[in-house]
């Protein structure tokens, strides 16, 4: 953890890697059960996504938040802000012991990211469906202002229901911005159920590359899977790329895997008494 | 009657000429840069001008994201389109963080014509005048019109601009000082107050004419920046003049009339008419036209000043 303070995050070992991850778990079991509302199901399905990006790809400087030529990670699925927060906490942009007042009246930790707020946080979000199109512009100012930096933005599955993500990824393939990296959190469910039930994404990877992105499946609870992934799309040019990462909703937690309800639900004293536990 | 200009091409041409100075102002358009004359900055910096398509919550979006990496996005479409299309995009991603976007529309009100309801805006004022932070303006003439364009480029922030598809006559010279925030008097008068917008403004002051004919003494009042509204101002016609008329290409609801009401029932009290559409849609026809039938005229004033006068204490 020391090398985590220090910001040096690109020499963490792959055990360090997967303790990180763990710690994340355990801060939104502990946030959410905390607070008495939230998001865990797919908070628990991105943290190895946010963990790689985070300790791994981002170019980032937590004590200098706002640096210009950092990499950008825009949350789109801004229910999983729980995981944000505890990836810049853990990253040093603000106190680990603040993560504790989520959702709480004067808490800057608000239930949905409020970018006014936190430093880190690039975008608001919690309506679904925004953040690919914000991306888009990201990236074009990148590109206008000579600036290597690249955009990563996470999306999830059942927020592809939303038009407005395939009017972003058709004006992102459009404009050619190869300097933008879209992750999807595809971990099958939705509030109201499995995808397939409620609103059937397939042939899903097939409906990127026919708006011509150049496209990556990946198990997204492989830290070196991830990690290669994010290596390899960084060499493609003339085309955005996506990264489909295979997930499991509630992944960590035995009693929250694959459990829609615990989409939209804080575990209980007990739910996250018997969680942590899991997560030593 | 003065010259006839178009504020849409003003805006066009006001936009090159800001961009010549700012090389971060950037334009974005929905497929109608012909409509609203985004085209000439497209000619002159096709690197910074980008074509969304048929997308306007995409649009936002973008230009949303421009905005929060440093450029001044100016992004335009009908109004019908923006903010009724994207309202929730207009919510979250740029009222919400409070970016520096410029939303400057076209074809506002009914006067957009032929086109029908679908393409006649008259909500859209009380939609974006409902979220904060945002400044809206509604220009009476192109003078207005580039002025407001350039105040908007020299603040920080959300700012909505609400054009309308005819020229319409100057009632500014160009010596007028634009000041945001701020109604400009158009003329004197202590009977009554007509607090007119945009394409109404020149009707009230038509109708104010006559009035003074009939010994009625009509101020007449420009109120552009729409929101922050001028309270001040407002209070002071309330006060002086006793009795106050709105004109807006809008409906009743939500617009300049509910802000003047909002207004005046706190802090001054007086009768009040609303020239504006009835709680309901219009038709296709021409604009001059459409503005009659709906009373949108220098008569529709005239009459609603006669009816406010007689309920003055």
């Amino acid at each position: 953890m020391d090398k985590i303070k220090a910001g040096v995050f690109s020499s963490l070992s792959p055990e360090d890697m997967k303790t990180v991850a763990k710690r994340l778990r355990r801060h939104i079991i502990s946030m959410i059960g905390k607070a008495g509302s939230g998001h865990p199901g797919g908070s628990l399905s991105a943290v190895e996504i946010v963990t790689a990006l985070y300790f791994r790809v981002l170019r980032h400087k937590p004590l200098d938040p706002c640096w210009p030529d950092r990499d950008r990670f825009v949350l789109s699925k801004g229910h999983a802000a729980p995981l944000l927060y505890a990836t810049l906490a853990e990253c040093g942009y603000f106190p680990v012991e603040e993560l504790l007042t989520l959702r709480k009246l004067e808490s800057r930790l608000q239930g949905h990211t409020d970018c006014r707020l936190i430093p880190g946080v690039e975008m608001t979000a919690g309506a679904l469906g925004q953040g690919l199109s914000f991306a888009v512009g990201v990236a074009l100012a990148g590109r206008l202002d000579s600036k290597d930096y690249r955009v990563y933005v996470l999306l999830g599955d059942g927020e592809c229901d939303e038009g407005q993500v395939w009017e972003a990824a058709m004006a992102a393939a459009h404009f050619k911005t190869d300097n933008l990296v879209a992750i999807v959190d595809n971990n099958g469910l939705q509030l109201d159920g499995w995808n397939r039930d409620i609103m059937n994404l397939a042939p899903f990877a097939e409906k990127w590359r026919a708006f011509g992105w150049h496209t990556v499946s990946v198990d997204g609870h492989d830290l070196a899977g991830l990690d290669a992934a994010f290596e390899q799309v960084r060499s493609v040019k003339g085309q955005p790329s996506v990264i489909i990462a295979r997930t499991v909703k509630g992944k960590g937690v035995s009693f929250m895997e694959n459990q829609v309800d615990f989409h939209g639900k804080a575990p209980n004293a007990a739910e996250v008494a018997m969680a942590l536990k899991e997560l030593e | 009657m003065s010259e006839l200009v178009s504020l849409r091409e003003t805006y066009g041409k006001t936009l090159v000429e800001l961009g010549r100075g700012n090389p971060d102002i950037v334009v974005l358009d929905a497929d109608l840069s012909k409509s609203t004359m985004t085209h000439f900055f497209a000619s002159e910096f096709p690197g910074r001008f980008f074509d969304c398509g048929i997308a306007e919550q995409n649009m936002v979006g973008i230009a949303a994201g421009l905005a929060a990496s440093g450029k001044m996005p100016f992004a335009s479409t009908f109004a019908v389109f923006v903010p009724g299309r994207c309202f929730d995009q207009v919510r979250m991603s740029v009222a919400q963080p409070g970016f520096n976007v410029k939303l400057v529309v076209t074809h506002g009100g009914i006067s957009v014509g032929e086109d029908g309801t679908s393409h006649q805006s008259i909500e859209d004022l009380a939609l974006i005048g409902a979220l904060p932070g945002f400044t809206v303006i509604v220009p009476a003439d192109a003078v207005e019109t580039a002025r407001a364009v350039k105040a908007a480029a020299s603040c920080c922030g959300p700012f909505y601009i609400r054009l309308g598809r005819p020229k319409l006559p100057l009632v500014f010279g160009e010596d007028y000082h634009f000041r945001l925030g701020k109604a400009a008097t158009m003329k004197q008068g202590q009977d009554v107050t007509v607090i007119a917008i945009g394409i109404m403004v020149s009707a009230a002051l038509e109708a104010a004419d006559r009035l003074e004919q009939q010994g009625i003494d009509c101020r007449v009042l420009n109120m552009s920046t729409l929101k922050p509204i001028d309270e001040g101002a407002i209070i002071k016609a309330a006060r002086e003049t006793g009795a106050i008329v709105t004109a807006e290409e809008h409906l009743e609801h939500g617009g300049l009339g509910s802000e003047v009401a909002r207004v005046t029932a706190r802090h001054q009290p007086v009768p009040l008419e609303f020239v504006a559409i009835k709680d309901t849609y219009a038709r296709s026809g021409k604009d001059s036209e459409l503005l009659k039938k709906y009373g949108l005229t220098a008569d529709g004033i005239e009459a609603a000043v006669r009816s406010v006068i007689v309920r003055k204490k």
